[in-house]
């Protein structure tokens, strides 16, 4: 009798906790389509309402004196710009960070320092926005002779300062999982120690750096505080690393304030959110593409 | 041990609660224009100082940010450096408002540039050429040699609004830096040698160390907002009201109807010559009465 009455309460506990996990996983794939289906209902509303010829244009200006258009090659390019430049930076240092954590240092210190460049990630990108302001714009309106540094290189710089943490710490997990035997046994067969991280430890470790990097990407391109307060806010088309810029996201944090809700200019701005998702969402797509090809040859 | 923990949780809801209490009016929310922003916040603090159960929170955002909280139902005073558009005011009446409009100051939009600019003065043409685009060199209007750096502000500011209609009279070129708030302006100019911006009076009144205010010529001399006279009198060409508005007729002896009183009285005044704009004028203050004179 006893035994019986256990069997059945074990079988209903074991179900519950995977029952439970499964709705916490399903809400989050809910949540995720949900917000893509939300984006592309309001996004196609504008493309279909505005045509993609016009939003192929230059001149974004909805508020217009004399006749409103919505053209957003010049807001792409600033997220381009900025994120192009955001990258460049930091996943050289970040990946030399993380070679110089986990290959060259002494144990004792890397275990002081890893802790520290992950304290820099806990830095606010307000922060950051105000150090460029006061620090990094007039910096390099000295360096460049410019009368203002407000631009897509100060934003570059910024936005990398706040992307390197994450692809180092990243880099550095993802390097110190190549098992120790494969660089033994490089060693063994009279490699140097730098020819064995170039030749073996990183390419070991490449789906793991490419994580990091896309990880890395993903923010460059959502930044939003750090461009809204210094990459000079101009809806000019960029000529120039030192020309202000409007990347796409600074400009939904702007306009959405003075939208009335369902209006064309607003679905305008939910496109905006629709093309950095797709943006995104390929770059990541490619990405996984190419490490799946490699890792089957 | 728990019923510690669950007696101080207690109490201390209690005591939050019984705080919240103590101002038993119903809060004030002033919402909108950055140019007010400052102004409207020093003539709040003074009144809580008269009418300590008075609740006021003051924000900013923009004209057009406390425009729309207005008509959305979100603010109950909206602070605008502008008069409300013919479509912002028929939105409101479809909503069922009955907007009301107190004219709070008067403002005379500085325009500004670096201190060691060579600039002395600039005409309202040349003014316009710069913003929109048609003049590109301060060497056109007799300056040295050197590209023109545009500021001004982003489209939910009615200040925004106001210089286009009132200056540039078309679009601004798009290569004008969108600053966020005037303060962004004025800091912006201080360490730009080829920059110009425009910014309400109050913000620039005191500081000549930090950026020169051009006087402007409107077919006759020059003439500067930092002239109290000219501007009351119209004789400078870009001085404006500012406004405030409300969604409905206030109720008598409410909070926000004493506010508004303050705000005309001496003291408020005082308040606006202090920071620095400038009080009504004798034909503001005849609107206003009436508009006062109608609250039942």
């Amino acid at each position: 009798m006893r035994k019986k009455c256990t069997a059945k309460a074990g079988r209903l506990s074991r179900h519950i906790p995977r029952i439970i996990f499964g709705c916490v996983a399903a809400l989050t794939i809910v949540l995720l389509v949900g917000l893509f289906a939300l984006l592309l209902k309001n996004g196609l509303q504008a493309v279909r309402a505005i045509g993609v010829g016009a939003l192929l244009g230059a001149d974004w200006n909805p508020v217009s004196y004399v006749t409103p258009s919505w053209g957003m090659s010049a807001l792409l390019l600033g997220t381009l710009m900025v994120a192009g430049l955001a990258m460049l930076f930091a996943v050289p240092m970040g990946l030399l960070t993380a070679i110089s954590l986990s290959e060259l240092m002494p144990p004792k210190l890397r275990e002081f320092l890893k802790p520290m460049v992950e304290l820099i990630a806990g830095l606010p990108s307000v922060v950051l926005g105000i150090l460029g302001l006061i620090y990094v714009a007039p910096l390099v309106a000295t360096m460049f002779g410019l009368s203002n540094g407000l631009n897509a290189l100060t934003a570059g710089l910024l936005v990398s300062i706040a992307v390197l943490p994450s692809i180092a710490s990243l880099c550095e997990d993802a390097i110190g999982e190549v098992p120790r035997a494969l660089r033994d046994a490089s060693l063994a067969l009279g490699a140097t120690k730098w020819r064995t991280i170039v030749k073996i430890v990183i390419p070991t470790a490449k789906s793991g750096i490419a994580a990091a990097i896309m990880l890395g990407l993903g923010r460059a391109i959502g930044e939003t505080v750090i461009v809204l307060m210094v990459a000079g806010n101009s809806l000019a088309l960029p000529q120039s690393l030192f020309d202000p810029v409007r990347p796409v996201t600074a400009n939904i944090a702007i306009e959405i304030k003075e939208v009335v809700f369902g209006s064309l200019h607003w679905s305008s701005l939910f496109l905006g959110g629709l093309i950095l998702f797709l943006l995104t969402f390929a770059i990541n797509g490619i990405t996984d593409f190419f490490i799946h090809r490699s890792k089957h040859v | 041990m728990k019923k510690i923990l669950a007696a101080s949780a207690l109490f201390f809801l209690t005591a939050c609660t019984a705080s919240v209490m103590q101002k038993t009016n119903e809060p004030v929310t002033i919402q909108g224009s950055d140019t007010e922003v400052q102004l409207v916040s020093n003539l709040a603090e003074a009144f809580q100082a008269t009418d300590a159960d008075a609740d006021l929170t003051v924000t900013g955002g923009g004209s057009a940010v406390g425009i729309a909280a207005l008509i959305n139902g979100e603010a109950n005073l909206a602070n605008s450096s502008r008069q409300m558009k013919p479509e912002e005011l028929q939105q409101a009446k479809d909503k069922g408002l009955n907007v009301q409009e107190f004219i709070l100051a008067r403002d005379g939009l500085s325009v500004i540039v670096h201190p060691e600019s060579a600039i002395a003065s600039l005409s309202m043409d040349q003014l316009k050429g710069l913003y929109d685009g048609t003049i590109t060199n301060w060497n056109d209007v007799g300056g040295p040699d050197a590209e023109v750096v545009l500021y001004g502000r982003q489209s939910t500011s009615g200040t925004f609004g106001f210089f286009r209609d009132a200056v540039v009279k078309a679009d601004y070129d798009a290569t004008m830096r969108q600053m966020e708030g005037t303060q962004a302006i004025v800091d912006a100019v201080k360490s730009d040698k080829n920059g110009i911006g425009y910014a309400g009076v109050g913000y620039v009144k005191d500081k000549q160390a930090d950026v020169k205010v051009l006087p402007i010529a409107s077919g006759g001399d020059p003439v500067s907002s930092l002239d109290k006279e000219a501007v009351l009198s119209g004789r400078y060409p870009i001085a404006r009201a500012i406004y405030q508005y409300l969604p409905n007729p206030p109720v008598k002896d409410s909070t926000l109807e004493k506010f508004l009183r303050f705000e005309a009285s001496p003291e408020g005044i005082a308040i606006i010559e202090a920071t620095g704009f400038y009080p009504t004028g004798v034909d503001d203050q005849t609107k206003n009465q009436l508009f006062f004179d109608s609250i039942r």
